[in-house]
């Protein structure tokens, strides 16, 4: 008896306990479950802070995501970009390589791709240009991952110091090149590269500016989805990933397939880079990347590195974020408006991961138990 | 399961592409203005913009519905895919308020000839010759001058106290880009100062951002630790007052009051005021009167403005001298830019000098604006185009 209150007061009012087994179908009705309750509760917020008609809100939503075709071109061209970004980072993340430099390769790979359009331009013919562009912004990207690989296979530097210190090298590399190509000078923005011209601009096909981006997004993802899944090296990352001292019992030289996921890693970002210069931008700013390199890695982790799910969360996010954007407008909120409520929904559904993989057990019921 | 979620969002996504197909035209033939803003209203430069819309729209009483305000747009693509998007939901005039969203809004223009587009502080217009793109500026120049006087006039009253001698009046100043807008505002501000205050010089440091908190924090602190006994800046974050009032030293602020971050420091504020402006392009586009290329007005038309003067701060008799300059600067009878007041490398201005009005890759200059005894600043266009180093002012940094 008195072994038993001991027992009683040494354990804690709430435990948590990992699951196994739970089964895909109820695993998938926690997550419905999980958003269907965000958009409740991000309501209850809409009303208190607005006093808005939640129902107008999520119409709104709708629409600032949808509601005009050029609209859909946007939300398409901007997922694809997400999903380019997504796509890149995921091998090294399988392979538990913490990347958190996308940022700086895509910024890098962009800065390449601008460095041929107005160095080169107007000097070599159009295919040849195009052709200079892809390798710079792919080498460009590659280099930037391949620096801290190459350092954390050599010393085992933190690889995620390492690439988010890339970031800001990219960054100012690019602040200076913009005092250098400056139009006009000390205006502190490069304009649109060959304006007039349009060299170095990819072709709009049928006069759309975003479709070529999106079908080489498109082929991307499927080429990385076979990459990952079916070929040897993609299993290789896996086992990497999963245990190191495994792959190196099998036989796998983990840094080099370390160096040579971050090399492919970086070269994404390049193209990603790529896309926005030469695609749809036409100028460089440290803005182009846009906090997507961060973004990728959220895409990449809720779909838990499966090339053909990170579509549809990469659609979730930039959904969410294109139609908060048009509440806060339409509603004159602060654009921080918008973050909350994407905020609200991400954490919802990320907190359903958690009740997927733990469950709680309370002190109460434990003694029901017995 | 997994199966049926996806086949939920490839529905959604099917639906999205049939609702662009419905929902296109949406019928009402009001006036809308959409507006295209770099940040929100956490910048000082675009809390001016977003308040002169919110003056313009109660002036001329539209709803918030005919006004469409787009804050966080970047200098990239974005700015034009918000334009167009303007357009689509029905706006016949679009205004964007950041320098680098210049080029594409020329491209916006040429997309959607029946919508007017004007654009703050773009220099293209006039060379661009397009009959839908605007460019508008202020003669910000003037008020910057009268901020000076209050400088001046507070660097008198340090002098007179005994906290330093007249030689030492040095004035500090955080600016942006070695940029004519910067510049020409930095001029103007201290020969402001310099009509009061005879001895005074002054320092510039440039922090290569248009907003950059802790840039411009530092570089003003910088200029107080070599001696700066004022500071006024020409960038947009809270980073130069803030320091000010942490340091104790008089601060004349840029773009609107910055009275509650510097009750103890802040004097006096000049900014530009672009209701004027929206209320006459919004009226020009409902009568179907012309927009012209340029537009640049200045304290008469109420589009140069001061702030109060913090009484607890400033030196006596300010607001005095402030008015009779703002009179005679009205009158015509005084001129910011009186080349007897200057010199550029121990010479006066001759009429022979040329300024780059034109834009070009290689900053031709072009035109001529040195008559009647002064540099006729915003004049042949509406963009400043003052970029003269002149004499007793240091640029402690060139590189931006």
């Amino acid at each position: 008896m008195n072994n038993a209150k001991n027992e009683k007061m040494h354990e804690p009012f709430v435990r948590m306990v990992k699951r196994d087994g739970m089964s895909r179908k109820k695993a998938w009705l926690i997550r419905g479950l999980s958003i269907v309750f965000a958009l409740l509760f991000c309501s209850v917020v809409t009303i208190l802070l607005t006093g808005q008609n939640p129902i107008k809100i999520y119409s709104t939503m709708i629409s600032g995501a949808i509601g005009t075709p050029r609209r859909v071109w946007l939300l398409l061209q901007t997922i694809a970009m997400l999903l380019c970004i997504s796509l890149a980072v995921t091998p090294a993340f399988k392979m538990r390589f913490w990347n958190i430099g996308a940022e700086g390769q895509v910024l890098i790979g962009g800065l390449a791709t601008a460095a041929c359009m107005i160095l080169i331009g107007d000097k070599v013919p159009a295919p040849l240009l195009y052709l200079f562009m892809f390798l710079a912004a792919i080498a460009a990207g590659a280099l930037w991952a391949l620096i801290p690989a190459l350092c954390k296979a050599k010393w085992g530097t933190n690889e995620t110091l390492f690439t988010l210190m890339m970031n800001y090298v990219a960054m100012q590399l690019i602040r200076f090149f913009i005092v250098k190509w400056e139009v006009p000078k000390g205006s502190g923005t490069i304009g649109i590269i060959n304006q007039d011209s349009q060299t170095g601009w990819f072709p709009a096909i049928g006069g759309n500016l975003y479709l070529l981006n999106i079908i080489i997004v498109f082929l991307l993802c499927i080429i990385m989805y076979v990459y990952l899944t079916y070929s040897k090296q993609g299993y290789e990352i896996s086992v990497v990933g999963e245990s190191e001292n495994t792959a190196r019992y099998v036989g796998i030289n983990v840094k080099k397939v370390i160096i040579r996921t971050m090399i492919l890693s970086g070269a994404v970002c390049g193209i990603a880079g790529l896309l926005l210069v030469g695609g749809t931008n036409h100028t460089i700013a440290t803005t182009t990347a846009d906090g997507r390199g961060f973004t990728a890695i959220m895409v990449s982790w809720l779909a838990k590195f499966n090339p053909i799910v990170m579509i549809f969360t990469s659609f979730l996010l930039v959904f969410l974020e294109r139609g908060s954007g048009e509440i806060a407008t339409v509603f004159r909120l602060n654009q921080a408006f918008a973050d909350i409520i994407s905020g609200i929904i991400l954490f919802f559904i990320i907190g359903s991961e958690f009740f997927i993989n733990y469950k709680l057990i309370f002190r109460h019921s434990h003694k029901e138990v017995k | 399961m997994k199966k049926i979620l996806a086949l939920v969002l490839a529905v959604l996504m099917v639906a999205s592409f049939s609702t662009m197909f419905t929902s296109c035209g949406n019928g009402s033939a009001d006036f809308k203005v959409g507006f295209i803003f770099l940040h929100d209203e956490n910048s000082t430069y675009d809390l001016n913009f977003i308040n002169a819309v919110k003056t313009a729209q109660q002036n001329l009483g539209l709803t918030d519905d005919q006004v469409i305000i787009k804050v966080n747009i970047p200098e990239g693509q974005e700015c034009y895919d918000a334009a167009a998007d303007l357009v689509d939901q029905g706006c016949s005039l679009i205004f964007a308020d950041s320098f680098g969203h210049e080029p594409f809004m020329i491209q916006a223009a040429k997309a959607f000839k029946d919508v007017q587009f004007c654009h703050a502080t773009g220099t293209r217009a006039h060379t661009e010759g397009l009959s839908n793109y605007h460019n508008a500026f202020a003669s910000i120049y003037e008020g910057r001058y009268l901020a000076g006087i209050a400088a001046g006039m507070k660097l008198n009253e340090m002098i007179a106290a005994g906290k330093f001698k007249a030689e030492e009046a040095k004035i500090g100043y955080v600016g942006a880009y070695t940029y004519a807008e910067v510049m020409s505002g930095y001029t103007s501000f201290f020969l402001g100062a310099r009509s009061v205050c005879p001895t005074a010089t002054m320092d510039v440091i440039f922090t290569g951002s248009w907003y950059d908190e802790a840039a411009e924090k530092e570089a003003a602190n910088n200029l107080i630790a070599s001696g700066c006994k004022l500071i006024s800046q020409h960038a947009d974050s809270m980073g130069a007052p803030t320091a000010c009032e942490a340091a104790g030293v008089p601060d004349v602020s840029y773009n609107g009051s910055t009275l509650a971050a510097g009750p103890n420091t802040f004097i006096i504020s000049s900014a530009i005021n672009w209701a004027p402006y929206m209320e006459f392009i919004i009226n020009s586009v409902k009568n179907g009167t012309e927009i012209p290329a340029d537009w640049c007005k200045g304290l008469d038309a109420g589009s140069v403005v001061l702030s109060e003067i913090n009484e607890a701060v400033a030196a006596k008799g300010t607001k005095e001298a402030i008015e009779t300059a703002k009179a005679a600067l009205t009158n015509g009878t005084l001129h910011v830019f009186d080349i007897n007041t200057f010199t550029v490398n121990g010479a006066k201005l001759t009429d022979e000098h040329l300024a780059d009005v034109d834009t070009d890759e290689n900053y031709t200059p072009d035109t001529k604006v040195v008559y009647d005894g002064y540099f006729h600043e915003s004049e042949k266009r509406s963009a400043p185009y003052f970029d003269l180093r002149i004499d007793g002012i240091k640029l402690v940094n060139e590189k931006y």
